[in-house]
């Protein structure tokens, strides 16, 4: 290895090592700085919390045995939402791509379905649905599967027209046209689109313990608010930070190890 | 020689909102067992509507194409190999999805990549060949199926000149030693030339044929050889001279 080529790698290392520096540095700051702010009686503890709150509240939330209830009930919903709007999605971009007069059809009922903010759905789904679990997963698929079927529709339709012509120089089946052609070259599509699903998801599942249930991330931060316990509130949010960046790298995750494959 | 393709009166209109447009009109032309024939004229002729026609894609509005029970190959504009299939597996899509894929003919595609140089490449993706290396893999996709005749629609015009050169005479030689019949559309008369031994000039739209010149070159020269002979200057002007340029 060359003296220049030595150095160029020791100056990309730096580089890294400072980035990683730098974002450990603002978060510590930031930590300090607010349990100092706190402490000092600068700001009111009761309105902003304060770090050792939030850490004593999850301990205690821990102690009750309650903590792995809420997070558990936040990521199962969570999950259970995220498979069923990508099958949706899948299913229903498929369904468009099979008959073009159909997609023409559908068109203007997904623009509005997908322009209408699906929060103003939510007493609706409580009414028809009750109180239920099954409410607060039906809105977050209400919220993630128009956009993946529309996002996933435009994959589909958007294949290079000459390996379209390819496959029919090949077969007239449509059929065997989706499936060696359309289908597998929207596998990229489709992994990006779990990025998008799963954080469609949880912000659906969070809307719906907003407005329902008993358990979750959301009823903590909604809990909260409501007996003015804004130590519970931030709890909340860090805990709702974590799973959030949990779910993303177990995507993205699975994006790597999808492209390690084709390569 | 013997037919293995004949054209009655081919003719295509495209129906649009605003109307009618013959693109091809009356077309007859009788291809022989190993002729290699082009198809020139100028851009927008109708030139890739025959070749759809001929591969089935699209339907004539009227007249006859006889294909005495030969089978048919199609090679595109672009190589259009897909980049999450692997060389082999490219090579293989036609026989799998004519539900022909057996030992047999695996064989037979493995030994045309062997033969042709890509011994070294069978297990790579698309994206890792240059792309005179993609086009010898979308011939070889193309010849599986052991079509008898070899539809190609302007095959190389996405590859530069050096490329063109190479793979022209790649091209001529493979399907000379696999005994294929070859009908070519290109806008590029030299290589019409050079590859083959028939050259059919389409006149502008509605487009019939407007002449068909017979091209006498040495059977045992490549198509970068024929580049440098008088002949092909003669030919050339012939042909040049022959097609509508707006």
């Amino acid at each position: 290895m060359s003296k220049e080529h030595q150095l160029y790698l020791k100056k990309r290392k730096t580089k890294k090592i400072l980035i990683y520096l730098g974002q450990i540095i603002i978060f510590i700051i930031f930590i300090i700085l607010w349990q100092l702010l706190t402490d000092m009686k600068v700001v009111d503890a009761f309105i902003v919390s304060s770090p050792k709150k939030i850490v004593d509240t999850i301990v205690g939330l821990y102690q009750s045995h309650n903590l792995f209830i809420h997070i558990g009930t936040t990521i199962y919903e969570t999950i259970i939402s995220f498979i069923i709007s990508m099958l949706i999605g899948i299913v229903f971009a498929s369904l468009l791509w099979s008959s073009q007069t159909l997609a023409k059809v559908m068109e203007p009922y997904l623009t509005i379905l997908n322009s209408l903010p699906k929060v103003a759905l939510g007493p609706i789904i409580l009414i028809w649905f009750g109180t239920t679990t099954t409410s607060i997963i039906i809105m977050a698929i209400l919220i993630s599967s128009i956009v993946l079927t529309i996002n996933i529709y435009n994959g589909f339709i958007n294949i290079d027209e000459n390996k379209i012509k390819l496959v029919k120089s090949f077969t007239k089946s449509k059929i065997k046209l989706y499936y060696y052609l359309v289908f597998p070259s929207n596998i990229p599509t489709i992994i990006s689109n779990l990025k998008i699903c799963i954080s469609m998801s949880l912000i659906g599942i969070i809307m719906g313990e907003f407005l329902v249930s008993k358990k979750g991330i959301g009823y903590l931060i909604m809990y909260g608010s409501q007996v003015f316990n804004l130590d519970l509130v931030m709890s909340g949010i860090i805990l709702l930070c974590i799973v959030a960046t949990t779910l993303y790298y177990l995507v993205y995750y699975i994006e790597k190890k999808y492209e390690k494959t084709t390569h | 020689m013997t037919n293995i393709l004949s054209i009655k009166n081919v003719s295509k209109v495209y129906h649009t909102p605003k109307g009618e447009i013959v693109a091809t009109k009356n077309i007859s032309l009788d291809i022989e067992d190993g002729d290699f024939v082009a198809i020139v004229g100028p851009s927008g002729c109708g030139k890739s509507t025959l070749l759809s026609i001929l591969n089935g894609q699209e339907k004539a509005s009227s007249g006859t194409i006889n294909y005495h029970n030969k089978t048919i190959g199609y090679m595109l504009q672009e190589d259009a190999l897909f980049d999450w299939l692997n060389v082999l597996d490219n090579c293989l899509i036609g026989l799998k999805i004519k539900g022909k894929l057996d030992s047999d003919s695996k064989e037979y595609v493995l030994n045309l990549l062997n033969k042709y140089g890509l011994k070294d490449f069978i297990y790579s993706y698309p994206r890792n060949l240059s792309g005179g290396m993609r086009q010898r893999v979308a011939l070889i996709r193309s010849l599986a199926i052991k079509p008898d005749i070899l539809l190609m629609d302007e095959p190389f015009s996405a590859l530069d000149f050096q490329s063109r050169l190479n793979i022209s005479n790649d091209v001529y030689s493979i399907l000379k030693a696999e005994h294929k019949t070859l009908v070519i559309v290109t806008h590029d008369i030299s290589e019409a030339v050079t590859l083959c031994n028939k050259v059919v000039i389409l006149s502008k739209r509605p487009s019939y044929i407007k002449k068909v010149y017979d091209i006498n070159f040495d059977q045992n020269t490549l198509p970068s050889e024929r580049r440098n002979t008088p002949l092909f200057n003669e030919y050339y002007q012939l042909i040049w001279k022959e097609i509508d340029y707006e």
